[in-house]
């Protein structure tokens, strides 16, 4: 079990502030570190892997600071978002090369591990400039997990995978995350957070937004608008009923869909109204859905907060 | 010495075109060693300005600028370094062992070419083959050492290289007399003189020339070490 501990780091580049005055823990499990572009998450996983140092704060992984600090990288696992990783080796040189950096007593079965582990053994031997982009980003993983890792950090691991590519890496984090590993991805596209990490670090312009569970985050912001499709045995009279109370501020009557969709103010309110509404006026409810539970519209929401 | 960072070093200099360039250099000296051993005049001369002017004043400075940056920066600029660095490995073992290799690859396309040709051109009269193999082999260990301290320090290592190379040895080192002082190439000439025993016109003592070419290459090693402990990854976004 490893915990990576972000204390009130801020970096800044000149006069360009990336990361501010950030803090937050990354316990064992999957955390999506999420953002759109320019948003720091790069600059925090640099720090997080001992490859830049934070202007204030600290970062430390189980308590011991990372920076300058090469025995932390027995615990950690680094996949790197650049490509280049040595283009005149076989997948099996890299991998191998990799073991016998870490030192390991067996490095030739580390090794033959690693690459079954990423199912890459079938093209071991071929150069990895001839990989095609999932290829190289399954090498790199197994070169991170050669060592068995605690914590496995991986920077935009899904850029420029295709859909299979994407399904299988996200596979084989899961597995990682439920073996008790800490592992940390980055991402800027919201359905590959949604689909891998319950627990989500959302980063907008260098600051820490929002942070727990996807959905959990959106309920804390009871002030945002929250839409609902609603299907009902009566769906003008339940509008009737409901736009009576202040929790909701706006119901359309969807005729294509045959539903209500409602706007609600305040998302507590809401749910508790709702049901009692029905009850009181004898209309029974079919559906109950949010129809932006997303992370698409929670992070337009940040984003434009 | 590590073997591993030995061995992708080793691979990553002598692959790709920078092997073809690295052969094109002793090359060069032998054809020119070749041609000019049939033509008349005097030997020494010849041979002086041969192994003094093109060999220790141009190529051995080129061969350590391509060997020294070409052992570190290549990684450096491509992210490549990543994979070294984030490894429970002391960042002087990378960088001797890097240094190890960069010397030792140095050595062996100058060094042996330089002895070739000093053979061809003047035999073993005044010992000046041995002279300036062994100018050489020094030169070529502090270009080395000095070349790849610039390609952890610098992202345009090649550029600051032949800058010190060309415009501060060979330029403003022909014409100011207190810049020869600071010059590898004349530590290396110094040394050349002293084992040859001939007269090379070497501008500083042998003994301040040793000093100096042992400084510089142990130097650019340990500040190298402290760089690449220190190397910050920028961001891309």
């Amino acid at each position: 079990m490893a915990t990576i501990t972000i204390d009130k780091v801020s970096r800044w580049f000149g006069n360009v502030v990336a990361v501010n005055d950030i803090s937050m823990t990354i316990g064992p499990g999957i955390t999506g570190l999420l953002g759109p572009n320019g948003a720091g998450k790069s600059t925090l996983i640099h720090m997080m892997s001992g490859f830049l140092a934070p202007s204030s704060g600290a970062v430390t992984l189980d308590g011991a600071q990372i920076w300058r600090n090469q025995e932390v990288y027995r615990q950690i696992g680094l996949v790197p978002e650049r490509e280049s990783m040595y283009d005149y080796l076989t997948g099996w040189e890299f991998v191998l090369a990799n073991a016998e950096l870490h030192g390991l007593p067996h490095p030739g079965a580390a090794a033959r591990r690693a690459l079954d582990l990423v199912e890459m053994a079938y093209a071991k031997d071929r150069r990895t400039g001839t990989y095609s982009k999932g290829m190289k980003q399954r090498v790199k993983m197994a070169s991170a997990l050669v060592h068995d890792p605690a914590v496995l950090l991986l920077d935009e691991p899904f850029n420029g995978m295709d859909p299979r590519q994407r399904i299988q890496l996200m596979e084989l984090l899961r597995r990682f995350g439920a073996d008790g590993r800490t592992v940390l991805f980055s991402s800027h596209i919201l359905e590959e957070v949604e689909q891998l990490a319950r627990h989500i670090e959302v980063m907008v312009a260098g600051r820490h937004a929002a942070s727990g569970d996807f959905r959990r985050i959106r309920r804390l912001m009871t002030d945002r608008p929250h839409r609902y499709l609603v299907r009902s045995s009566d769906d003008r009279r339940l509008a009737a009923a409901l736009i009576a109370d202040g929790s909701t501020s706006g119901i359309e009557l969807d005729a294509r869909e045959q539903a209500l969709r409602i706007q609600a103010v305040n998302f507590q309110g809401f749910t508790t109204l709702l049901p009692r509404v029905a009850r009181d006026a004898g209309i029974r409810l079919y559906t109950v859905s949010p129809a932006d539970e997303s992370l698409e519209s929670v992070f337009s929401y940040l984003v434009s907060a | 010495m590590n073997p591993t960072v030995a061995r992708l070093t080793l691979r990553g200099l002598l692959g790709r075109r920078r092997g073809i360039l690295l052969l094109v250099v002793p090359a060069l000296l032998l054809l020119v060693s070749a041609i000019a051993s049939g033509t008349e005049g005097s030997e020494h001369t010849l041979a002086t300005r041969i192994l003094g002017q093109l060999d220790l004043g141009t190529l051995v400075p080129i061969l350590g600028l391509v060997v020294g940056t070409g052992v570190i920066a290549t990684e450096i600029d491509d992210g490549s370094i990543v994979y070294l660095l984030a490894k429970p490995l002391p960042r002087w073992r990378i960088v001797t062992t890097k240094l190890a290799v960069a010397i030792g690859t140095t050595w062996v396309l100058a060094g042996i070419p330089t002895l070739l040709c000093g053979l061809l051109l003047i035999g073993r009269e005044d010992g000046i083959a041995l002279g300036y193999t062994v100018a050489a082999l020094a030169s070529g260990a502090a270009y080395s050492a000095l070349f790849l301290l610039l390609g952890v320090v610098t992202r345009h290592a090649v550029v600051a290289g032949l800058g010190y190379a060309l415009i501060w040895e060979a330029l403003i080192g022909n014409y100011v007399s207190g810049a020869r002082t600071l010059s590898i190439q004349q530590w290396g000439r110094a040394v050349a003189e002293t084992v040859s025993g001939a007269d090379l016109s070497a501008e500083v003592s042998v003994g301040v020339a040793a000093t100096l070419l042992l400084t510089v290459t142990v130097a650019a090693a340990v500040l190298a070490s402290v760089k690449l402990a220190g190397l910050t990854l920028a961001a891309e976004e």
